[in-house]
């Protein structure tokens, strides 16, 4: 359920949205070498772990350098899909103008193609975040993630799906973009989303080959090590990717939004749904790096083209804002925001709006809201 | 071309590029030494002087990736000032002989970042990003047995690269090498050019002061050098007294170094889609991305608001004002973000 608020008048939205656009402004115009330094630092960690853990696998024989190895690799993943690869791709170093910090160009060490994650994360995600029908993010099309998506009965399986996604998480981005439920809901063809499929494919068959293939044939007689070093590295970077991504926006108190309601949405109004619809993670400045600062998810989807590493100095601005138009600011730690979300996964596995489940019961739906939300089914989910 | 060594065609092969993939070679060479990279073309700078009050001169050292350049031609050079990457495109003063080192003499603006940070930051050690050496200001591959070079004011960098390479070419034929400036003070290059003349008896050179009493071009000063083919670079206004003078535009090569520059200006002013050779007129209302849809093109887009990226394509020219922050561009090349950037002056786009 989302956490209660007063409903902000018209007035009131359009000055937050000024506040926080004179925030974005200042930081803006401070950014600089400290901030390309910054990043510049981080590649070179990045890096010098790719290059260690590649290293240890080949040594892989003995147990301690094989754990060494997948420890490294795994950072290096991980600091490269989320603190980089992430940031980078969604244009915050866009203006050092350096090639390598191109948003446009940036590829990443995963399986999803660079371009279509900008399509349908900065885009569509960022643009429509929490817009049930519009934002794929809410479940990836395969999970049921809110009371006001429909219940069906293959929604049985949520844990199942929600296990499965997390182990293969790097496959399941990659086929984001591929709109799997629309191809099922006959809205869509294979043959319309043929280059899709095409990039898909080119990406994950080197990465594959990377990995599996040619690291491993280049060992020798360590093969098995360094291919089973790759495996495991790519499952950490998996399962930590998906638990911190899913603890963006579905943790307990967040909330989702109708297409009618963001219809002709203002800035302020823009702002203020970006502010509800995410949660944040609690913990230490190692933890904020490995998680690609999305445990500053509310600074992040506020500003997603501000350099991520800013987002704590920001942060301390924001709760005051918050705080000050009485708006909830959803901040945790890991074990009780992804506590929560596997709740919500399990809970939302039963139809209905899951208020007799293991949750308390709920009051009356969302008192604080003047205009009732009746479930509003969107086509594209009840289709399937 | 210099071609790649045999552990440069290594690290350049495409099992290289599939394990270090997706980032590539250059971005872990590039950590051990910027300069080191195979593809990109970078430069050590060797040397920073002044030779005038009002320019300075940098001596670099390319690396392999670096293709060289024919004489005559500018290079866009990228260095970063406070993490900004800003590129200029400067004509190398070097012979095109030369791989492996490059030299560039840079006017002073008086409120130009970049010219102000190649002269009083730079240092010796920091590094430099070449791209690939363009323009058709370039002496024929038959070269002439009579030629004038002429050149004004900082124009003389494209001019002494041909001087140079023609030196190092033993070229046999009579060379007349003109350079204006305001005062002598402003004379760029006048030893060096001197100990060329000294070793090259087929070489004939003029230094004019043209405040100072020194004559500008014309048929009386020249006499009948305008019988030979010319390549001149500087000054409008001395391009067009050289064409003046020479009558025959097939004998006169030109260069002026003042390409398409639009000030920021108050208001919206023309854009031009330079890719697609549409327009949209002074006063058009909306976001750059509307008007290049107003003009019948289809930019890709995403969530017209400046958040997500999607749009962002290269402004060659001009200047553009963002309407979120009222910040507005610099004038000279960048990429934008056209949902969300209205013209400040005239601005030309690559679409």
């Amino acid at each position: 359920m989302p956490t209660p608020h007063p409903q902000l008048t018209d007035e009131q939205i359009e000055a937050l949205g000024r506040e926080l656009d004179a925030l974005r402004a200042r930081v803006a115009a401070d950014l600089g070498e400290r901030d390309v330094n910054y990043i510049r630092n981080m590649i070179r960690t990045q890096r010098g772990l790719e290059l260690a853990g590649r290293g240890l696998l080949f040594l892989g024989a003995i147990p301690p350098a094989w754990l060494a190895g997948v420890t490294a690799l795994s950072l290096s993943k991980i600091l490269d899909n989320m603190e980089i690869g992430h940031n980078v791709m969604h244009g915050q170093y866009d203006w050092t103008r350096d090639p390598a910090l191109d948003s446009h160009r940036f590829e990443w060490d995963t399986a999803c193609p660079g371009d279509q994650w900008r399509h349908s994360h900065n885009y569509m995600h960022h643009t429509h975040t929490n817009v049930l029908g519009k934002d794929r993010d809410i479940g990836y099309g395969i999970l049921r993630m809110s009371e006001d998506q429909p219940w069906r009965p293959r929604d049985l399986g949520n844990p199942v799906y929600a296990t499965l996604l997390a182990l293969l998480f790097q496959w399941g981005v990659a086929v984001h973009d591929l709109e799997v439920e629309r191809i099922q809901a006959g809205e869509v063809t294979f043959a319309d989303k043929r280059e899709i499929l095409q990039a898909i494919w080119e990406k994950g068959r080197r990465q594959v080959l990377k990995d599996y293939v040619v690291f491993p044939l280049l060992a020798g007689p360590a093969a098995p090590f360094v291919f089973t070093g790759n495996l495991t590295a790519n499952l950490v970077r998996n399962v930590w990717s998906f638990m911190i991504i899913f603890c963006g926006h579905f943790p307990e108190g967040t909330e989702e939004f109708s297409e009618e309601e963001v219809e002709n949405e203002t800035r302020g109004a823009w702002y203020l749904r970006q502010m509800l619809g995410s949660a944040n993670l609690t913990g230490g400045r190692v933890f904020h790096i490995l998680s690609g600062n999305l445990s500053h998810q509310i600074e992040h989807h506020l500003f997603p083209d501000i350099p991520a590493h800013r987002y704590a100095e920001i942060a301390v601005e924001v709760r005051e804002i918050c705080a000050r138009y009485g708006l909830p600011y959803n901040a945790g730690p890991l074990g009780k925001q992804f506590g929560s979300v596997v709740k919500k996964i399990a809970r939302l596995a039963l139809p209905g709006r899951g208020n007799g489940s293991d949750e308390q019961a709920a009051p009356a739906p969302e008192p604080t809201r003047p205009e009732p939300r009746a479930p509003k089914p969107t086509p594209e989910l009840v289709a399937a | 071309m210099p071609s790649l060594t045999a552990p440069r065609r290594l690290l350049a092969s495409p099992v290289v590029d599939l394990l270090l993939g997706p980032h590539g070679i250059d971005r872990y060479l590039e950590l051990i030494d910027p300069s080191l990279t195979v593809r990109d073309a970078r430069a050590h700078v060797l040397a920073v002087h002044r030779q005038t009050d009002r320019s300075v001169t940098l001596r670099l050292a390319p690396n392999a990736a670096w293709r060289g350049h024919q004489a005559g031609q500018f290079v866009p050079v990228g260095v970063e000032i406070n993490g900004v990457r800003h590129t200029r495109t400067y004509s190398p003063a070097s012979s095109q002989h030369r791989a492996g080192e490059l030299e560039l003499t840079i006017t002073l603006h008086p409120d130009g970042l970049v010219s102000r940070h190649l002269q009083s930051v730079l240092v010796p050690g920091d590094v430099l990003y070449l791209g690939e050496a363009q323009g058709d200001f370039v002496l024929p591959q038959r070269r002439a047995t009579r030629l004038v070079l002429i050149s004004g004011g900082s124009g003389i960098t494209p001019v002494l690269s041909m001087l140079r390479s023609l030196c190092e070419e033993r070229h046999a034929g009579e060379i007349h090498f003109i350079h204006y400036a305001r005062t002598a003070a402003d004379w760029l290059y006048r030893r060096e050019v001197q100990e060329l003349a000294g070793r090259h008896a087929n070489l004939h050179v003029r230094y004019v002061a043209t405040r100072e009493g020194g004559e500008r071009v014309s048929q009386a000063s020249l006499g009948s050098l305008t019988d030979a083919p010319v390549a001149v670079c500087g000054p409008r206004p001395l391009i067009e007294a050289v064409h003046e003078v020479w009558g025959d535009p097939t004998r006169v090569l030109s260069e002026t170094f003042a390409p398409l520059v639009l000030a920021a200006g108050e208001g919206s002013g023309t854009v031009q889609f330079t890719r697609s050779g549409a327009s949209s007129p002074a006063g058009a209302d909306g976001s750059l991305l509307e008007q290049a849809e107003a003009a019948g093109l289809s930019p890709a887009f995403g969530c017209r608001m400046g958040i997500c990226h999607t749009c962002t394509c290269r402004k060659t020219a001009g200047a553009v004002r963002n309407v979120l922050t009222g910040e507005v561009s610099e004038t000279g090349e960048q990429d934008i973000q056209i949902c969300i950037s209205v013209p400040a002056g005239d601005v030309a786009l690559d679409l």
